[in-house]
């Protein structure tokens, strides 16, 4: 598995811990899925150190965390956030999301690249939230990203991979970065299609979180990562138009 | 409110079950309105109308049957009806709670409690936390508004992705909007994102909200264990009662119960987690 930033990730199921209906829900969903990666945001909940209860809880879970600028709509508030971030859980690991678009939620990749060169001029390592642009994503490897984190499909919509055709483009352009489809998952069979397609990680929080059962629903998503990451290894066959027997039937008696 | 249907979508069983218990007890010691409520969402999260749905029971779906229980609703074609569900008013209800109890010879002490009593039982709700290390805050923003030119009669929750709002009447055209849940003990003020989206929501529900008065702004924490639910402890010769988080006047009656049998016959009921000396 590559390395994020020179860092192991236990496996690649990466999930986000708002919306559970109990704090007690989200950590069963943790364990029992077995997911490495905590996404945590700090936004809402920041001032002055008031959400520090909570994130002691997430700190508590013994993964690694990944805070986030969820609800950033500039630089300035990203930059700012991250900086509270890397005091709060010393990290320095940023989640960069810059909400460009109020009802899909889209990435501003213009203000994005801005804010991951300010963020890693000043020593953070940065996990950018980005479209499947080909464009973007070469701007922002060179602001300093060492990892893109492309949607599937807006944030909380559960579509699944929307451009398959433009992330299989990110992978083969892109091959020794680590990539992640962060947004878009709604079932495991999405988050099972991101690994087929030879993504290192999945992040998804919502399809967890509102489940009717999060902590089964963290466990399905798991059992899809492993078995869509064991295919890509495994080199999967190519589709083909027409059948191909499986077992020769030339000498058989088949014609009688 | 009185809402055990409509908060099982998000919670576990016991709120369910317990809460079913509230309306009736309540209504022996205050006014409780039993008027049910309505569930909505806009045609664009009727995804979310259908999960809510399949996540709960106790309600029975609702078309053009919207327009004669609320007729100021404005532009909802569906939405789910929860009859057996009631409110009350909460102020009203503490100070009937509070003269029922004088009534009964009951002595409040406002400064410090008199000292050897034979039973302490502590409600003092985040700041029992000296004692109850799993109790967090979590911040809940609400307004009061006077808009007498919409009439709603009951309880309306509007579906929504980010933003769960609920309305309720308190008569003579105010109503309480509520509630923000978010995961921070801050509790200085009400953020303008969080007025900002509690106003929208509003709106959404009828555009004439939007002249309405503002009257009162309310922020506050609810004490919360780790899994939502309330529980009772007797630590040290004292009972503690805490963590009703958002299902205070639900589940009061349920947890007042618990600690009454625990106090009086020594009986462990399901939200007692710890007993020791």
């Amino acid at each position: 598995m590559k390395l994020f930033y020179g860092t192991a990730l236990p496996n690649p199921l990466m999930l986000g811990t708002a919306q559970y209906p109990s704090p007690a829900i989200l950590e069963q969903a943790f364990r029992t899925s077995g997911a490495g990666v905590a996404t945590v945001s700090l936004r809402r909940e920041g001032a002055e150190g008031a959400g520090a209860a909570f994130w002691k809880m997430i700190q508590d879970l013994g993964v690694l965390v990944l805070p986030n600028t969820a609800g950033c709509h500039t630089v300035k508030e990203a930059v700012t956030t991250a900086h509270m971030a890397r005091e709060v859980f010393g990290t320095r690991w940023i989640k960069l999301e810059l909400i460009g678009h109020t009802d899909s939620l889209q990435p501003d990749v213009f203000q994005l690249v801005e804010a991951a060169k300010i963020l890693t001029d000043d020593g953070f390592q940065v996990f950018p939230y980005t479209t499947d642009d080909l464009i973007v994503a070469e701007r922002l490897l060179a602001a300093g990203c060492e990892v893109l984190m492309p949607w599937g499909a807006p944030i909380g919509s559960g579509r699944g991979l929307s451009n398959t055709y433009a992330l299989r483009a990110m992978r083969a352009e892109f091959p020794e970065v680590p990539l992640v489809i962060d947004a878009g998952i709604g079932l495991p069979s999405h988050a099972a299609q991101a690994m087929e397609l030879g993504y290192d990680a999945v992040l998804l929080n919502t399809a967890v979180a509102r489940a009717g059962d999060p902590v089964a629903m963290a466990r399905a998503m798991m059992r899809a990562i492993e078995a869509g990451r064991l295919a890509y290894q495994a080199d999967p066959i190519e589709a083909r138009d027409m059948a191909e027997a499986s077992t020769p039937v030339i000498g058989k008696a088949f014609l009688s | 409110m009185l809402a055990p249907w409509c908060e099982y979508e998000n919670a576990e069983e016991p709120v369910l079950r317990l809460g079913q218990q509230a309306a009736a007890w309540w209504q022996e010691r205050t006014a409780v309105e039993r008027r049910g409520t309505l569930v909505v969402a806009a045609r664009r999260d009727l995804p979310d109308l259908r999960r809510f749905a399949r996540r709960t029971e106790g309600f029975r779906e609702v078309g053009a049957e919207l327009a004669s229980l609320e007729p100021d609703l404005h532009g909802f074609s569906r939405g789910l009806f929860f009859e057996d569900e009631a409110h009350l008013d909460p102020r009203k209800a503490l100070a009937d709670l509070h003269a029922g109890l004088v009534a009964r010879g009951v002595r409040f002490h406002h400064t410090e409690a008199p000292a050897n009593l034979p039973n302490v039982i502590d409600c003092r709700g985040l700041g029992a936390r000296d004692t109850l290390r799993d109790l967090r805050g979590v911040k809940g923003e609400m307004l009061v508004i006077r808009c007498p030119d919409v009439t709603l009669t009951r309880p309306v929750r509007l579906l929504h992705p980010r933003i769960p709002l609920y309305i309720v009447p308190r008569g003579n055209g105010v109503y309480m909007l509520g509630a923000t849940m978010i995961e921070s003990e801050d509790r200085r003020r009400i953020t303008a994102r969080s007025m900002l989206e509690l106003l929208s929501a509003a709106y959404a529900l009828s555009p004439a909200f939007g002249e309405a008065e503002i009257l009162e702004v309310g922020v506050d924490l609810r004490p919360a264990f780790p899994n939502n639910l309330p529980r009772i402890r007797r630590i040290g010769g004292r009972i503690y009662a805490n963590g009703l988080y958002r299902y205070g006047y639900l589940l009061a009656p349920a947890l007042a119960r618990g600690v009454a049998d625990l106090a009086l016959h020594n009986i462990r009921t399901e939200m007692v987690d710890e007993d020791r000396d």
